[in-house]
């Protein structure tokens, strides 16, 4: 199982998720994530799953409902266009607390926009494009390799904390070949009470999101979701950073954006400036304590996304005026140039000296 | 000597003991009660997945001692698909709606159909939005006036009132599909045979089986509970003609017995 094997991303992802114990998997054509219902169409009838091509996005997700109440791991995957169709069947599992994983292979919009890899969905990730007061853990993965690793996680935390766990990569991730080792499987088992099997020698379970009687009824599921949002918000934080000890300016970046950035900070290092790295892993839960952390040692920050700025705001909300916050941002399946982010710290640093002498 | 009594006419145990929510009038509660005698005389109360649409029936899992799964507008069939493929061995019931089945859920209705699922849909048509305060349906009549349109629903303008029976018969896929009414206790005794059917195919693996039933919605129509009834037989009946459409396993049977 630790053997090397090239895939893409997309087939990665949906092998773990076969790992992870998933046999039931609904989803609708949209390119750049067809590779995932692909393998799954050709790889769930081997292990006795559920492959079914769905009539739309809508009808995905509301499948994935159907799944999951049943008390089984299910999951669909989409591409920005589709993930907003989405949006209502989101909305009803985290109303009713139901464990799925939902994967967004993003490309650029607004709209049809085009195919090529984008960040344009974050605020529809981290923010919830459905309607209500509601979270998804959205994880995200900057590799072949982690977008099979984090979707063995997604199962897990789904099961956990009885919520959507969506998967956020841009579709360079999505697409990209490259060397895999397979995970396995966590190990971990989740009990389902509440799951729909029949209301034998037990009461009848319901699972609804209407939450009508008493008057105060909503709220009250409201403030306990929001409890088991602060619970989450506290434990689930994943970060990784690089050469961030000694850093005087800091890149944010995540997905494609953050492989080109590590890129500059060698290039950077290379030339004595000392540049790092802070890539987050989870998104929503953003991780303020770990960039709070390491930002307020630095000089500027700088945030670099495959979007014209969305996970930037989270980047100011945490440094709250601390530390100066800049951004590099491009849209539409463009990809922020190297150079360009090595022009930019490089700027910093001659502004630094100017100013340093001028004093 | 010791007298034994039989009781007649009891409540269903897949009926919970509460009070209705329903108007004066309404068909839901005749046909939840209708299910749930079907449920209990085939011993299928603990293996039966109801599934909530949005509407006047949302609240259906508070009728039946049954598990229940709510579904957001119009996806009911997609929900019922999705915890059947999850759940081979439940029995699992779509009850819907007219705005739900034909307007804002058409897709789901046409391919959960269309895929033949294992499921049963029980499609009640009123003729009009009842939970959202009587607006045009799918099923609205035409000159029929409701909220939204008042002056009669206008073909001309927003189109004819959609069969769903006889959409659906031009599948191949499903295996039962049947209109029927509950206008008066001989309709209601047919209806109750349909459901019986169509929830007794589905125990035996025999594919997807839907029954329309037409039903009464007097406070949004506007009428005394007695009028709706007859209006259901004066102006609906003609539209939405009582019939079998397609019974292929009872004409699978009639083969196998002929052929023995």
């Amino acid at each position: 199982m630790s053997e090397k094997v090239l895939m893409k991303g997309n087939e990665a992802l949906a092998e773990a998720a076969v790992i992870a114990g998933c046999r039931h998997y609904f989803a609708y054509p949209i390119t750049p994530q067809n590779e995932i219902p692909a393998y799954m169409s050709r790889r769930m009838p081997e292990v006795g799953g559920t492959f079914l091509q769905a009539e739309s996005e809508l009808a995905a997700i509301s499948m994935v409902l159907g799944a999951a109440a049943g008390g089984v791991r299910a999951m669909t995957s989409s591409s920005s266009p589709g993930i907003s169709l989405k949006q209502e069947g989101i909305s009803y599992i985290a109303g009713s607390e139901l464990p799925c994983v939902l994967v967004n292979i993003m490309r650029g919009g607004p709209g049809l926009g085009a195919i090529a890899g984008a960040q344009g969905d974050y605020f529809q990730a981290t923010r919830g494009g459905g309607n209500g007061d509601y979270r998804t853990i959205v994880l995200a993965p900057g590799s072949a390799q982690e977008l099979a690793d984090f979707t063995i996680e997604a199962f897990d935390l789904a099961d956990e904390y009885r919520m959507p766990v969506m998967i956020l990569a841009d579709g360079y991730i999505g697409q990209m070949s490259e060397p895999v080792v397979l995970p396995k499987p966590s190990g971990k088992s989740f009990e389902k009470p509440w799951a729909l099997t029949g209301a034998k020698g037990r009461k009848k379970n319901i699972i609804c999101s209407m939450k009508l009687i008493p008057d105060t009824a909503l709220e009250e599921h409201n403030l306990r979701l929001q409890e088991k949002y602060d619970l989450i918000t506290e434990k689930v934080h994943r970060v990784d950073t690089y050469m961030t000890d000694d850093a005087d300016w800091l890149v944010v970046a995540y997905g494609t954006s953050a492989r080109i950035a590590r890129k500059a900070v060698d290039r950077l290092r290379g030339e004595g400036i000392k540049a790092g790295l802070f890539r987050p892993l989870t998104l929503w839960p953003f991780p303020e304590k770990e960039l709070f952390e390491v930002g307020s040692k630095v000089q500027k920050i700088l945030t670099v996304e495959m979007s014209l700025g969305q996970m930037v705001e989270d980047v100011k909300l945490t440094m709250n005026g601390e530390v100066e916050v800049d951004f590099h941002g491009r849209a539409g399946g463009a990809v922020p140039a190297l150079d360009d982010i090595i022009e930019r710290i490089n700027g910093y640093e001659r502004e630094n000296h100017t100013h340093v002498q001028a004093s | 000597m010791s007298v034994k009594t039989i009781p007649m006419y009891k409540r269903p145990e897949s009926l919970s003991d509460v009070r209705t929510h329903y108007c004066a009038g309404c068909g839901h509660g005749i046909i939840h009660k209708l299910i749930a005698e079907v449920l209990d005389e085939l011993e299928l109360r603990e293996k039966t997945i109801v599934i909530a649409p949005v509407g006047c029936s949302v609240l259906i899992y508070n009728y039946l001692e049954v598990d229940g799964l709510e579904a957001a507008h119009g996806r009911a069939p997609a929900v019922a698909t999705g915890i059947k493929r999850a759940r081979p061995e439940m029995l699992v019931i779509s009850y819907q709606g007219d705005g739900d089945l034909l307007a804002i859920g058409t897709g789901e209705t046409v391919h959960a159909a269309n895929r033949g699922e294992d499921i049963s849909v029980i499609f009640v048509n009123n003729a009009i939005y009842g939970m959202t305060g009587g607006q045009l349906a799918p099923t609205t009549l035409v000159g029929q006036k409701t909220l939204t349109s008042p002056a009669g629903r206008n073909s001309a303008d927003v189109g004819f009132p959609i069969r769903a029976c006889e959409m659906l018969d031009t599948l191949e896929a499903p295996a039962y599909i049947e209109r029927t009414s509950v206008h008066n206790p001989g309709a209601i005794r047919k209806t109750k045979k349909a459901i019986f059917k169509a929830l007794k195919y589905q125990k035996e693996g025999r594919g997807y089986s839907f029954v329309e039933i037409l039903s009464m919605c007097p406070t949004n129509w506007g009428v005394q509970p007695p009028e709706a009834a007859d209006w259901v037989k004066s102006d609906m009946v003609p539209w939405y003609p009582l019939k079998k459409f397609r019974d292929r396993p009872a004409d699978e049977d009639a083969d196998k017995e002929k052929a023995s």
